[in-house]
């Protein structure tokens, strides 16, 4: 198939121009921005922690807690960050290792998707509202984001960052290291648990762009792709978010122009990314070793 | 009930797909390869989406995407068990391509295509004609005799690999049957109740049976009854109640089995820990 860019003149001032016209692409933009800065550190965290199943189960019950907010006649960014707070809470009761074998943990993760999932789909037919809904509510829209949801997300935002600056260096220590952490005395159990609430946090408000489906797309590939490039974390955190700023704003613009879904572009973009780079340091790290070989 | 042709084809449709779902779950969850069915959820969305936007029947798309993918992971075997950072990157852009072909297969033409979305997302079960229904029991049906008979060697070979492996059975082929039966019954519950929730019948009575019996006969058993059950309940639930959804009803049971067996596997467990420790201060006090 064929994708066309409609309305593309290949001239990149005139083109920023048509793309900030619109009020609504400038919050789209704004809200890209926010989120896209959030998702790229909290992210790093997260894969770091090999949280990401976490987060999946998280991005995967924003969907009825938007849903049911809908529902409700409440604001969805409501629905999103009440859902991914309670159940960062819950998840982090739960999720205490060496509990059940693992095979019907997994059983249990999988049938709370799927009830997750079901419930979501109960309370959009409930609402009997439009399909467009089901869709945007999954996998993301960038039509219709206000400057008040602009306004509560940058307040989000920068509260999640203060915090995560704040617990930063000993949650990096407890991460990497944790018995030696906690044998310093560092507040392991404490930390585990403010951080699963920032992951709440972020997955709440990537799902308001990238849809509950494609949360992923910004919160795991970018940090993944980071943490493939340099183990340092400084470097690594810059560079998962330069990478989710990036992704989000070609994956806007490109929706822009085009007639196809953001949550498409975002995802592809990253994914891509993330090929290319684990490739690309596959074909380094070959080369890498030669000279010595041949020493030797 | 049973007077609407439409409640008539739900319940042949459905029935045998339970069935077929309770009885592969069962060794999906035995296997631990719940993501395995993960991921063929994801590959069946988009798989239909994307025979939907090229115009084809959305059977066709959805049994090729969930086969192909099926035996390329059981070609690979042990070799693909990446870990979660690719496998959840992998799978957001599978839903990415997805929804790419939702919006081409929306934007084609008007109207009617958003709900053939909704169908394949959440399932159709009660939209089905009466051929579509002798077909989708048929294939099942075949599916869950298909998987009786690779039963035996299936078990032995999940529960101890390396015996079964020495006493010569072919292990290779009989996972990459079952991961053919498992995407078969995967694309087969896709139109039950749709790609996004067939993971909860899969896993769900599956997950419920291992809890509550460790002979897996019974288990197997009791995994296609639960499965058997959440369906015929789900079904008579949703048409008691006339906003709710059949997918959600069916799934909705099929999560209350689960939650019940968990309560119960977590109260033995109690008892267990109490008499063991009431047990050991005793012996303690003699000591």
């Amino acid at each position: 198939m064929a994708i066309e860019l409609a309305g593309l003149s290949w001239n990149p001032v005139s083109d920023l121009e048509q793309l900030t016209e619109f009020p609504f692409m400038v919050q789209a933009l704004e809200a890209g921005t926010i989120v896209a800065v959030m998702a790229g550190a909290i992210g790093w965290f997260m894969v770091l922690r090999r949280q990401t199943f976490a987060g999946h189960t998280l991005s995967v019950i924003a969907f009825p807690g938007a849903a049911g907010a809908t529902l409700a006649g409440l604001p969805i960014a409501l629905g999103y960050f009440g859902v991914c707070g309670i159940a960062a809470l819950a998840l982090s009761q739960v999720s205490r290792p060496g509990r059940e074998s693992p095979s019907s943990e997994s059983a249990a993760i999988g049938t709370v998707q799927a009830f997750g999932l079901g419930l979501g789909f109960l309370f959009v037919t409930l609402y009997s509202g439009q399909l467009s809904d089901l869709e945007s509510l999954l996998f993301g829209t960038f039509l219709g984001i206000t400057a008040a949801q602009v306004q509560t997300l940058l307040g989000v935002a920068l509260a999640a960052l203060a915090l995560l600056a704040v617990i930063g260096r000993p949650l990096l220590f407890a991460s990497v290291d944790g018995a030696v952490a906690r044998a310093a005395g560092v507040p392991t159990g404490a930390l585990a648990l403010a951080f699963l609430l920032l992951l709440g946090l972020a997955v709440a408000a990537t799902a308001e762009i990238t849809g509950a489906l494609l949360v992923f797309a910004l919160l795991v590939t970018p940090a993944a792709t980071a943490q493939q490039i340099t183990a340092r974390p400084g470097a690594g955190l810059a560079i998962s978010m330069a990478l989710a700023l990036a992704v989000t704003w070609l994956g806007l613009g490109i929706a822009y122009f085009s007639p196809y879904p953001v949550g498409f572009w975002v995802t592809s973009l990253s994914f891509g990314l993330y090929v290319a780079v684990r490739l690309l340091l596959g074909v380094l790290a070959r080369r890498g070793p030669e000279p010595l070989g041949a020493l030797a | 009930m049973f007077a609407h042709e439409f409640m008539r084809n739900a319940f042949l449709a459905g029935s045998f797909v339970a069935l077929a779902s309770g009885l592969v779950g069962y060794f999906v969850v035995l296997r631990s390869q719940v993501f395995a069915g993960d991921a063929l959820s994801h590959v069946a969305f988009t798989g239909a989406l994307a025979a939907a936007a090229a115009g084809i029947d959305i059977r066709l798309g959805l049994f090729v995407a969930t086969i192909a993918v099926a035996m390329g992971m059981g070609l690979l075997g042990d070799r693909a068990r990446p870990d979660d950072v690719v496998i959840g990157s992998v799978f957001a852009w599978v839903l990415g391509l997805g929804a790419l072909f939702l919006s081409i297969f929306t934007n084609g033409s008007s109207g009617e295509n958003g709900t053939a979305a909704v169908r394949v997302l959440f399932g159709s079960i009660l939209g089905l004609s009466a051929a579509d229904a002798r077909l989708a029991a048929v294939i099942a049906l075949l599916a869950a005799l298909a998987l009786l008979a690779i039963a035996r060697p299936l078990l032995f070979g999940s529960l101890d690999p390396d015996v079964a492996r020495s006493l010569g059975l072919p292990l290779r082929v009989v996972g990459v049957g079952f991961f053919a039966l498992l995407a078969v019954v995967a694309a087969e519950a896709t139109q039950a109740v749709g790609a996004l929730l067939l993971l909860g019948l899969l896993a769900a009575p599956g997950g419920a049976a291992r809890l509550l019996t460790d002979n897996p006969w019974r288990g197997l058993a009791l995994s296609a009854a639960l499965a058997l059950a959440s369906m015929w309940g789900g079904l008579a639930l949703s048409y008691e109640v006339a906003s709710l959804p059949p997918s959600f009803a069916v799934i909705a049971i099929a999560s209350a089995f689960f939650v019940l067996a968990a309560l119960r596997a977590r109260l033995r467990s109690g008892f267990d820990r109490q008499r063991r420790m009431t047990g050991g201060s005793v012996f303690r006090i003699e000591a």
